[in-house]
């Protein structure tokens, strides 16, 4: 039922304005708004803080289930659901909870920053440095790659406050825009170019004491394990993509009809279109294991860098055969079909690139084996 | 003289999970009938239903003191009870009938509502808690049939308003201000309670079951009833000898000007 309820706000709501809002590089606000509405952005804060009480594999559902519109609202929701509202969910103390998520759930869109010009795999390379300043913080750095950062009002920055200590200096703080945030670049995209990607300045960005999460140090804790669960969802969002772009090209293929037939039924293209749904049917297992597997507890890890990585192939594979299915029209803007493929790149490079879940995923292989 | 008790609404609403109205249709092979191994939901006009109690509720609070839900039809349709408790109902029945059933004929639906009615009612510990008002779709898009909602308001001897377009409720009078689309436009009457209201694709929007409203909906209550327990017998009165799809179009032909235009019509024998 969750799943029909997203699927009828997706294709009410979102669809649309999908073309729109890729063309312009620009997030709809009425949308933003509705996936408040709908309960979407606080689907596993407990039901007191203003959120839907649900499960780690519901809030899947609804990230796979808005990536098969559109991509870009889905990575919105995923970064807002199991980036940011978990890590104060998990790692926050009662006032912090108390605090932040029921504005999270209601109102207001969260970013998650880590990145920097000089740090992206090598995440805990970072230069942010955080100065006491009395019963503050001072915040001085920049972060790059930021999703949501256009929109947000809430940012979670990850800064460190003790360079000696190398990587345990590390330290999660929560700030609001009118703290001082400022937005010195938007980038232009390939794809989910309604997403805003943003670089983000800290000039003496002044934060009180109160809002390190999970305390001092601890940032590179927070980052290694949230990102852990984060990858699951952008699993689910290349899940959707793929399964949004097998779902516009293939039906064509059986109506358009050339040499007196569908061009879905020669052989050829039957057999691409078989082998594509094995694709999206592994990449779907994947996913939901990894999500099983963490919901009861056991260790996922290795799970969930498999499915991030098997679902970025997939999504890249499936919607570009998605556009070869449907010939010309599959090329041009208006079907939607070729969003799909420039969408699809971005999954190979963020939240743990292609190269760095195939490393864990050996690591874990050599630790079992040798 | 002392103001009558102000008489609180007890609404029930009959849902059906039926076809979901994007599948494309197709006659099953036995020509009996539809192929139904396809998708199934609510029926539109049941979530109009559903949304309008609920819109009730927002607008006269306190006064509509329960929403109750009720389906008849096989284990699957629970889904659409839990979508109807979702959507704002307060509780709901399942009238539950084998997997394997035909889809229950109007007739047996209106018999079971109005058993549900008879038994809610005595058990009723007063007058506000008696069922009054029955929300229902005008028709199934499946079957199409229409006629439930009249059938049930004939064996209550309730007063009825179908194709309903707009609904008022006038708590002190007891009275519902009903608007009906009819052939020629709009028709208000006003009903007495209790009464039937079957409604019509203009009464509202039915909102999305937001997210925290379905984990809601999970602690809500089902009782699930028997065929026994409401004492109809769903055996089929009718058979249904043939469906077909209707004759393939066929392409119309262009003239060149009037003359042959006439010629072709009286070729045709039309003119």
């Amino acid at each position: 039922m969750l799943r029909e309820s997203v699927r009828r706000f997706a294709v009410d709501v979102v669809e649309p304005k999908v073309r729109e809002m890729d063309e312009n590089e620009s997030m709809d606000p009425l949308i933003i708004k509705g996936l408040f509405e709908q309960g979407l952005m606080g689907i596993e804060t407990s039901y007191e803080r203003g959120g839907a009480g649900g499960s780690f594999t519901s809030a899947i559902i609804a990230i796979e289930e808005l990536a098969k519109i559109d991509p870009s609202v889905s990575v919105l929701c995923d970064v807002h659901n199991t980036l940011v509202n978990t890590v104060i969910r998990k790692y926050g103390n009662e006032e912090q909870q108390e605090k932040w998520l029921p504005q999270l759930a209601e109102s207001k869109l969260g970013s998650f920053c880590l990145s920097e010009t000089s740090s992206g795999s090598d995440a805990f390379a970072l230069k942010t440095r955080a100065k006491k300043d009395g019963s503050h913080w001072l915040i001085n750095g920049s972060k790059m790659w930021i999703t949501n950062s256009y929109e947000a009002e809430i940012f979670l920055i990850f800064a460190n406050i003790d360079p000696s200590k190398g990587y345990k200096g590390i330290t999660c703080f929560i700030a609001t825009k009118d703290m001082g945030i400022k937005i010195a670049k938007k980038e232009q995209k390939l794809g989910i170019r309604a997403s805003s990607t943003c670089t983000l300045d800290f000039d003496d960005l002044r934060i009180p004491e109160e809002n390190i999460i999970g305390g001092e140090g601890k940032g590179y804790k927070i980052a290694i394990e949230i990102l852990n669960e984060g990858r699951i969802g952008i699993a689910a969002q290349m899940l959707g993509l793929a399964q949004g772009a097998f779902d516009k090209a293939v039906p064509y293929t059986y109506q358009r009809e050339q040499f007196g037939q569908p061009v879905g039924t020669f052989q050829g293209m039957a057999f691409q279109i078989a082998q594509a749904a094995i694709d999206l049917e592994a990449a779907r297992l994947l996913t939901y294991n990894a999500a099983r597997l963490k919901e009861e507890g056991l260790p996922f890890t290795k799970e969930a860098a498999m499915a991030k990585y098997w679902s970025s192939v997939v999504a890249q594979k499936v919607s570009g055969s998605a556009i070869e299915w449907a010939g010309g029209i599959g090329f041009t803007r208006e079907t939607g079909i070729e969003k799909f493929w420039r969408d699809s790149k971005i999954g190979a490079i963020y939240e743990g690139t292609s190269n760095i879940q195939l490393q864990t995923i050996a690591k874990f292989i050599q630790k079992e084996y040798s | 003289m002392r103001p009558s008790p102000r008489r609180l609404l007890n609404i029930l609403v009959p849902v059906k999970r039926a076809v979901d109205y994007s599948v494309k249709i197709r006659v099953n092979p036995q020509q009996t009938g539809i192929d139904t191994n396809v998708k199934h939901s609510m029926n539109p006009f049941d979530e109009i239903a559903v949304e309008e109690a609920v819109r009730l509720r927002e607008k006269h609070k306190e006064s509509i003191k329960s929403i109750r839900a009720v389906t008849i039809g096989p284990s699957k349709s629970l889904d659409t009870l839990r979508t109807a408790l979702a959507l704002g109902a307060d509780s709901a029945i399942h009238v539950q009938i084998p997997d394997t059933a035909p889809s229950p004929e109007p007739l047996a639906v209106a018999k079971t509502l109005r058993s549900i009615i008879q038994k809610k009612n005595a058990e009723a510990s007063g007058e506000g808690d008696k069922i009054d008002l029955v929300i229902l779709g005008k028709q199934a898009i499946d079957d199409d049939l229409g006629v439930t909602g009249q059938m049930l308001a004939g064996l209550m001897g309730w007063s009825q308003a179908t194709f309903a377009s707009k609904l008022e409720v006038d708590e002190g009078k007891q009275e519902v201000l009903v608007t009906r689309e009819i052939d020629g436009g709009g028709e208000e009457i006003r009903c007495k309670l209790p009464l039937v209201v079957t409604t019509d694709l203009r009464l509202n929007e039915p909102r999305y079951a937001s997210l925290p409203n379905i984990m809601k909906a999970k602690k809500k209550p089902i009782e699930k009833l028997t065929p026994e327990d409401v004492g109809v017998d769903f055996t089929p009165q009718l058979e249904t000898v043939k469906v077909s799809e209707p004759p393939t179009r066929v392409g119309g032909g262009k003239v060149a000007n009037v003359d042959e235009l006439i010629a072709k019509l009286k070729d045709a024998g039309l003119a």
